[in-house]
């Protein structure tokens, strides 16, 4: 709770012009908006089934679920942490609606594993042709009780 | 939010027959790593030690004051200080006021996470002219810290020769370079934002030994020079000889900050501007010298070839050619290093940072962060760092048959007590936390950082 207060509080402060851009439709009233279905693989193999709201992002998705994934959407999606990096399927990659800007591309640049179909979590938002997605979690940071 | 702690204080572990462990240090990786072990361990005790009045170190006093964003990871550190099985202590300094052999007597496990607050020197005549000045000192003056609080730099002149060309040498770099307009709402100090208002730099050179595709900067600090308002960035062409050729056989990340490049150089007969941006390659600083004793100042530099070694990677060797930068305000910026804060501890002096392996000392002594691994990458790094070296700890937490029965934080307390140190808890930190939004309120400043050392200790103690 707490922390979803300090996010928001500090999303008020400190947004840069993209994210503002992004968080627009986050802050929009949840009218009638559809539940998607998200699950996350764990590297350990473990599955993690969620719901989000349809522009909602991938970073609101873990942080509204409270899904424990370790130092995950530490910048809080302003784009300066890569911590919320996500690898797609091919197919799921090539469908999702907005491509990578190169800012996202840059901070992708410093991610550990990375792959020809990441992206960063928090800067993928929801649509409703997205139900049903599955994303893998890598590794490295995640599941550091595994290694 | 403070009476709450204090609720959840009464239930928890301290004081109980649980494992104690210290953290020396509350910058990120020692942060990351009391998130993991109370995550994991439910019954552990872990106390925060840090050497200065506030929290979280290079995150704090080295992330650059236009960069706020990056600050984030702050709200992850109070919930962790916040949790109640966490104890910070402020004000403590590891090695003088309390040793490594008092803290290995009152807990069970000792982390060091100090991170390497140390400049690597050039080792050049003339490095101690006035005006040439390491970047890790600049970088506290804009952001605070007490002890570079009084740093003269004279920014009368045009020209600045920045040495080295990681992603510090970058930060001042723009620093210096940007509209100081669009500093005043950052938290950058009211001192340096003063300064700079009558700075007169119009151009910095960023120096580097190798080459383009050795380049240490990252993609996103360059990205961000290139939009620099009213900055043009300038390349050597020459430094690019035969770089195009070989992009398709590079790595993703080299290959696109290598194209990034090479895209500005072809925009950079078009643009003027008023302040300008030299990256320079191959060369290396040989001497500093003074004209006629005034603030002048020449870097004499040795041109570099790079070569292949045996192994099939590139070294370079100084040429016999010599060029001569004039400038008169000059920053070395070529890394960090962790020095020894206890006699006791293996220290790898060269490669400043104390030996270990993954993570581990000795039994009961471990390293995590910069003063582990040494001063290289980013928050990611040192988080994926501190929670792997706090995994193993937790491991040999798990294996281990002991009673638990060592005193904890209550006989370093009675040592503190004794020499009358006062310690800065986290309730009392919330009060300079406090105090420095309230100041910066008034500038429309998201903080006004406190840099004064006594100042701060004030504070801590008001009721
Ligand atoms: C100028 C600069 C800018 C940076 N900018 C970015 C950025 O924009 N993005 C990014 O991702 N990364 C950035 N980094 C890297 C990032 O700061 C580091 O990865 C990270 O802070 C290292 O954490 P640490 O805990 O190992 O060290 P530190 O953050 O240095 O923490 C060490 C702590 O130990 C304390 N300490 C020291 N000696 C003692 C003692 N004897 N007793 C008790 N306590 C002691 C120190 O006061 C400090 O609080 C930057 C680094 C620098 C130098
Ligand atoms: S949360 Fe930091 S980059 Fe996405």
């Amino acid at each position: 709770m707490a922390l979803v207060r300090t996010v928001l509080n500090l999303r008020k402060t400190l947004l840069s012009s993209e994210t503002l851009r992004r968080l627009v439709s986050v802050s929009t009233p949840a009218l009638d908006k559809k539940e998607i279905r998200v699950t996350f693989l764990k590297a350990n193999g473990e599955r993690i089934e969620s719901k989000g709201k349809v522009g909602d992002s991938l970073l609101d998705v873990v942080v509204n679920n409270n899904i424990d994934l370790d130092g995950f959407g530490a910048c809080e999606g302003t784009l300066t942490c890569s911590t919320c990096h996500l690898i797609f399927k091919k197919e799921d990659f090539d469908r999702l609606p907005e491509k990578p800007t190169d800012e996202e591309l840059d901070m992708l640049d410093l991610a550990y594993d990375l792959t020809e179909t990441s992206r960063l979590g928090c800067q993928i938002i929801l649509s409703e042709d997205l139900d049903g997605l599955e994303i893998k979690v890598p590794a490295t940071i995640n599941d550091a009780r595994d290694s | 939010m403070i009476y709450n702690f204090q609720i959840l204080r009464y239930f928890s572990n301290i004081g109980k027959k649980t494992p104690k462990i210290c953290i020396v240090g509350a910058g990120a990786a020692g942060f990351y790593c009391a998130q993991h072990f109370v995550k994991r361990i439910k019954d552990i005790q872990v106390s925060i030690f840090e050497k200065l009045p506030v929290p979280f170190g290079l995150v704090r006093f080295g992330v650059a004051p236009d960069h706020p964003e990056v600050k984030n990871v702050i709200s992850k550190f109070f919930l962790t200080a916040e949790h109640p099985n966490v104890e910070f202590k402020g004000n403590i300094s590891i090695g003088k006021d309390v040793s490594i052999s008092d803290l290995t007597e009152a807990y069970d496990y000792v982390l060091l996470a100090y991170g390497a607050n140390f400049n690597r020197k050039l080792d050049i005549p003339g490095e101690n002219l006035p005006n040439v000045i390491p970047a890790r000192r600049i970088v506290g003056w804009y952001n605070g810290l007490p002890e570079e609080a009084g740093l003269k730099i004279d920014f009368s002149s045009e020209k600045v020769a920045i040495i080295g060309q990681g992603n510090v040498a970058i930060d001042v770099a723009r620093i210096l370079l940007k509209p100081v307009d669009d500093l005043k709402e950052t938290d950058i100090t009211q001192h340096a934002l003063e300064s700079l208002m009558s700075s007169k730099i119009k151009e910095v050179h960023l120096i580097g030994r190798r080459g383009p595709l050795q380049a240490a900067f990252t993609i996103k600090e360059l990205r961000e020079m290139l939009k620099l308002k009213g900055c043009g960035t300038y390349w050597n062409e020459n430094d690019f000889v035969g770089v195009e050729s070989v992009l398709p056989s590079l790595e993703r990340p080299r290959k696109r900050l290598t194209d990034l490049m090479l895209q500005s150089i072809k925009v950079q007969r078009e643009q003027y501007s008023e302040k300008k941006f030299f990256p320079v390659f191959y060369k290396s600083p040989l001497e500093i010298n003074v004209l006629n004793n005034s603030i002048r100042k020449t870097i004499t530099l040795g041109i570099n070839r790079l070569e292949k070694t045996d192994k099939g990677d590139t070294t370079i060797s100084l040429t016999n050619t010599r060029e001569m930068l004039q400038s008169d305000l000059i920053v070395t910026s070529i890394g960090y290093k962790a020095v020894t804060i206890d006699s006791s501890l293996p220290f790898d002096n060269k490669k400043g940072t104390v030996i270990n392996q993954n993570g581990k000392i000795d039994n009961r002594l471990y390293a995590a962060g910069w003063v582990a691994t040494g001063p290289t990458g980013v928050i990611l790094s040192t988080m994926t760092n501190a929670f792997n070296t706090a995994e193993v700890i937790c491991k040999e937490i798990e294996k281990n048959k002991t009673v638990w029965d060592k005193p904890g934080y209550e006989s370093i307390r009675n040592k503190l007590n004794k020499a009358n140190i006062q310690v800065v808890t986290w309730a009392d930190w919330l009060k300079i936390d406090d105090y420095e939004k309230k100041a910066g309120q008034r500038c429309r400043k998201p903080r006004e950082k406190i840099i004064d050392y006594e100042k701060m200790l004030e504070v801590a103690a008001n009721k």
